[in-house]
């Protein structure tokens, strides 16, 4: 289907608006997605701003915004109950599905991975376009819902119900994450194929690299666990829309009424089919960033990853084992308790692959000649930071103790610290790390420092006190912590998480004017300015249209550094001697 | 920048190629992704079964005449896009447009009894809010339909596309058919699950 | 307030023990593995940080293998050839061992046994009380039996502000029921049985004193238990977003002394009018 068309492409200019707007080149699409998915970090990012000024100072007027918000949301500029929770809906919403997601697969995946295996672009570029451009629409109406009458959807990321078929705002939600999930099905439909069938000569699958290993995973992993939740969310459209009762039972309350459905329905159902996804997603949003880290520190140590093959198993078994552990997010939702015994067991399986990734990593560093270069920075922080996060996994994955901390801050902190000092570290780490080759400059280093130190400590400054606040039986998601007398006492650590939550704000201003100012003014680099082995580094900076002059043949695996018997300590895997 | 990419150089190395075309790998891929779709609803419907104290027997309440024509017509068409299939391969492009037509026209049949199934529950004053059953019903069989409704807009594409000489003379044409009738055929196994699940248990 | 802190509230019931023991083992665990792993991980940067005359050593890579021959003594052994050959990869794998002997230790010696208990059975006691407390947009009812040790029959139609749960009154059952509203009053060191239910959307009943957790789910019956064993005022705390007002939707626990509950007891008692209404909590909303 796609051959032919790149024969077209390569032969006539190209408009404006084919070259930069609807284009069907891997990469123009890749910065697309990143700039986007950047943005609409930085919105999920605000909304979490406003909702932390309610955390530590509830009831008190938000200042400078406050006066900006409709008197519905925000009566004398003092958040609502129903603002909050829209607010904290769509904050999670956001950052997963339409942030971390589509930065991590659609902009590093789409840049770096056709690339990282010689190919001219992806397999289907005009279905990549269409992935990018149902994505934007997907994204827009999400935030548009905010000025819907009723506001935006409040019943949580998660949007359980019946709460979720009560109150307003989630018709638009449910829409809005149809159009999302038909974009990443369209996304890893084509990462699969291109990374199944368009792999230069000489790229065996021991050849690739960790990065695109883990990509491939992400693609299966979005590729089966995205058509259930479609698959919920129809049911739940169906709920609120023709008033099904899939997810309501009888004889209930609505808002003080007698619920006029049949009933009949399961509320349970739609947790079990959501944490179906939801599950395997927690893995998309951690396994490409885990393979950018892998890719800097084999860059930065000089030496090949230890364990490359453990490494890519563990990352199959983390791929099948995420399908069956989705229920240890609901030990005390009401399921089986016996249930809850065989996900405890296959929650601590799928947490051996996970360690011995972290281990290969961690064993990585070993008998290197360690760069600490800025992308190297953010991989080692990532390995720490990460490693917080899934140590604290462990009491909530045991159903014991996950009794008692299940729905807490602790929950909140423990992912956090997972997805943001984790995932996003990492993947700010990548955008240092490829910025070269995206735009043939270098990103100015103190000003990157600043950035790095200022987010890192900043990062654990909210979430760490998480951590202490769901130790002392805070609830999440609430409106007001201190209508509850056992949260008053840890209430101080909500201060510090909202300070360390505008610090961190401040901390990203110079990294956005470094991106953009390196863009134009940066640095002049060289093809392969961090002297590293894989095929992205093997062509020109920024790659033309086509990428490679040649189609490259590979010669060896991914991290041939210091080979003994070589003047350079880098062997690229396109280099023949 | 000259464009050196020659995928037939790629297709031959087992070693970097399935030795499948993107085209139908995408197609597999996507039909994969279907499935989950159909299994989370099938699963649904068991969940939601079991759990009921009174569940409906699809005899009594359905019409089950129709259903099992429909089935009928809808296996006749899955035969039809082979035969399509079969023609394009020996590029006999009358044989083609023929049995594509006929494919268009069984699957346009399949709707039309639908409607006639449909209507007479609507008359009634019964939709998905009538009871669980029905809203499984509606929501499987509307899904469903969905996805037919798609195939003939595939299929009227391919009707189209062979009258025009630039398509029907292109190489990739014949796997344009495989993945359309692929895809067919996913739509009829659906059926084939769905109408002893809802219609028969 | 002397009873939070920081760190996890007073312990209140028969089983918080047990939840604390675990918490407090896994967090013990967790940071000896942190301070291990970050103290070798900054062995690591600091021993091999790059500096003039430095080159990087590599592995025994596992892309080679084929000139690695087994020693004759272990060459006999099941998989030597695979394992030997890749034992530099295998090393890794040790950390992991350590961890997963540990996890399933906890799973079976711990998690299983005492999840079992608390989640999967009711203790046989010879007198437990029996209660129902009914969530709803945003409060808790808790509903005592009367002195006939009977629960009266509800039915959602009858759901009313003067009769919140719904309670029937043609049932004989149901006139001499006690029903409170975000008051939830237990004797000490004697089990409580309790159904948990919801009349709307999804709640979760939390006292983290008693380190119970549960949802009530609308359509199901959920019965939990708790054995209080300290004197004291608690707080009822709902975990599960329920609505705007999830966060005002609390209410308080009194653990009081057999003698003292059965003081108050009587005295609600006292207060039920003949044939009329079992009872009017002031609701909040």
């Amino acid at each position: 289907m796609s051959h032919d068309e790149h024969g077209q492409h390569a032969h006539h200019e190209l408009s404006f608006w084919e070259r930069y707007v609807f284009s069907v080149d891997h990469k123009v699409i890749g910065l697309q997605y990143l700039i986007t998915s950047f943005i609409f970090l930085l919105v999920g990012f605000a909304l979490m701003g406003l909702m932390r000024w309610q955390l530590a100072w509830p009831g008190t007027p938000i200042p400078f915004f406050g006066a900006l918000f409709p008197s519905d949301l925000a009566p004398n500029g003092v958040m609502s109950g129903e603002f909050y929770n829209s607010l904290g809906a769509m904050h999670g919403t956001i950052m997963v599905f339409l942030g971390v997601v589509p930065l991590a697969v659609g902009a590093y995946g789409n840049y770096v991975l056709p690339l990282q295996i010689g190919a001219p672009d992806m397999a289907f570029p005009r279905m990549n376009m269409m992935s990018y451009w149902t994505y934007l629409p997907g994204g827009i109406l999400m935030l548009a819902s905010f000025l819907m009458p009723g506001g935006a959807a409040q019943s949580g990321w998660t949007s359980y119900p019946p709460l979720s078929i009560i109150n307003p705002g989630q018709t638009v939600w449910l829409l809005s994450m149809v159009i999302l999930i038909t974009s990443s099905l369209l996304g890893a439909i084509n990462f699969l194929v291109t990374t199944i069938n368009m792999r230069a000569p000489g790229m065996s699958l021991w050849r690739m690299p960790i990065f695109v290993w883990a990509q491939f995973v992400s693609s299966v992993l979005l590729l089966l666990a995205f058509p259930p939740l479609e698959a919920a969310s129809i049911l739940q459209l169906m709920d609120r829309v023709f008033h099904t009762s899939f997810y309501m039972p009888k004889d209930i309350l609505i808002l003080g009424q007698a619920y006029a459905g049949s009933g009949g329905g399961q509320p349970l159902l739609w947790q079990h089919l959501f944490w179906f996804l939801a599950h395997p997603e927690v893995y998309v949003l951690v396994l490409p960033p885990m393979g950018i880290v892998a890719e800097i520190i084999a860059n930065n140590t000089r030496k090949p990853l230890h364990g490359y093959k453990t490494m890519v198993f563990s990352m199959i078994a983390i791929g099948v084992m995420s399908f069956m552990v989705w229920a240890h997010h609901m030990f005390i939702s009401g399921m089986s308790a016996s249930l809850s015994n065989f996900f405890l067991v296959t929650t601590m399986i799928i947490s051996v692959p996970s360690v011995a990734l972290m281990t290969c990593l961690v064993f990585s560093l070993k008998g290197g000649s360690i760069r600490f270069n800025l992308p190297m920075l953010y991989a080692l922080a990532f390995i720490p930071l990460f490693a917080i996060g899934g140590l604290t996994g462990l009491p909530l994955g045991l159903t014991v103790t996950d009794i008692y901390l299940h729905d807490t801050y602790y929950v909140i902190g423990h992912f956090h610290f997972v997805v943001v000092s984790g995932s996003i570290i990492a993947l700010m780490g990548g955008t240092y790390y490829w910025f070269p080759k995206w735009y043939g400059r270098k990103m100015n280093d103190t000003l990157g420092h600043i950035h790095f130190w200022g987010s890192v400590i900043t990062m654990c400054g909210i979430f760490a006190p998480m951590l202490f606040m769901g130790m002392g039986g805070a609830s999440r998601r609430l409106y007001d912590p201190t209508a509850q007398l056992h949260n008053l006492p840890v209430q101080g650590w909500n201060v510090v998480a909202t300070y360390s939550a505008y610090a961190l704000a401040l901390f990203q201003i110079p990294f956005i004017y470094n991106f953009f100012n390196s863009m134009w003014r940066g640095e002049k680099t060289v093809e392969n300015p961090w002297q590293a082995t894989t095929l992205e580094w093997a062509c020109p900076s920024p790659p033309p249209h086509g990428n490679f002059e040649k189609t490259p043949t590979v010669y060896r695996g991914p991290y041939e550094y210091s080979v003994p018997g070589r003047k350079d300590d880098f062997w690229m895997q396109s280099d023949k001697n | 920048m000259s464009q050196t990419y020659d995928p037939a150089a790629i297709m031959n190395n087992p070693d970097t190629h399935s030795g499948v075309t993107n085209a139908k790998l995408g197609v597999w891929l996507f039909l994969a992704s279907e499935i989950m779709l159909f299994a989370t609803l099938f699963t649904s419907y068991i969940v939601l079964r079991m759990a009921s104290t009174s569940w409906p027997w699809g005899w009594d309440v359905l019409n089950v005449p129709l259903a099992t024509v429909n089935t009928v017509v809808l296996i006749g068409s899955s035969m039809t896009i082979v035969m399509a299939y079969a023609r394009a391969y020996d590029k006999d492009k009358g044989g083609f447009q023929k049995w594509m037509a006929a494919t268009i026209l069984l699957s346009l049949a399949f709707l039309v009894i639908k409607g006639f199934e449909y209507g007479p529950k609507f008359a009634a004053g019964i939709g998905p809010h009538t009871s669980v059953f029905y809203a499984i019903y509606f929501t499987m069989t509307g899904l469903h339909a969905i996805h037919i409704v798609g195939g003939i807009a595939v299929n009227a594409g391919l009707l189209y596309m062979s009258t025009v000489d630039g398509h029907w003379k292109n190489p990739l044409f014949l796997g344009r058919v495989e993945g359309a009738g692929l895809y067919w055929h996913f739509v009829d196994i659906v059926w084939i699950f769905l109408f002893p699940a809802l219609y028969l248990l | 307030m002397g009873q939070y802190g920081w760190s996890l509230p007073v312990a209140a019931s028969s089983y918080a023990g047990k939840i604390d023991f675990g918490i407090w083992l896994i967090h013990a665990a967790m940071l000896g593995i942190f301070v291990l792993w970050g103290a070798f991980f900054v062995y690591l940067l600091v021993k091999f940080r790059a500096r003039p005359g430095h080159r990087a050593e590599r592995e025994d890579h596992a892309d080679t293998p084929a000139h690695i021959s087994v020693p004759d003594s272990i060459s006999k052994f099941p998989f030597a050839q695979i394992l030997y050959k890749n034992k530099g990869e295998l090393k890794s794998l040790i950390p992991d061992m350590v961890i997963m002997t540990f996890e399933v230790a906890l799973i079976v010696f711990y998690a299983i046994p005492v999840w079992s208990s608390i989640k999967m059975s009711v203790p046989e006691t010879a007198d437990p009380i029996r209660l129902e407390i009914v969530s709803e947009q945003f409060g808790w009812s808790v509903h005592y039996a009367g002195p006939d040790g009977k629960l009266g029959k509800r039915k959602m139609p009858l759901v009313h502000f003067s009769n919140p749960i719904g309670l029937d009154l043609a049932d004989p059952a149901s006139a001499d029921d006690i029903v409170m509203g975000n008051e939830l009053r237990l004797p000490v060191d004697r089990t409580a049985v309790i159904d948990l239910l919801s009349k709307d959307v999804i709640h979760s009943f939390f006292v983290p004193e008693f380190r119970i957790k549960q949802d009530a789910v609308p359509g199901l019956s959920i019965p939990i238990w708790v054995t209080p064993t300290k004197v004291g005022k608690y707080e009822i705390t709902c975990a599960q977003l329920c609505g705007f007002a999830h966060s005002l939707m609390r209410g308080d626990v009194y653990v009081q002394t057999q003698e003292e509950f059965d003081a108050w007891y009587q005295s609600r008692l006292a207060q039920i009018p003949a044939a009329a209404t079992a009872s009017n909590p002031a609701e909040e909303f």
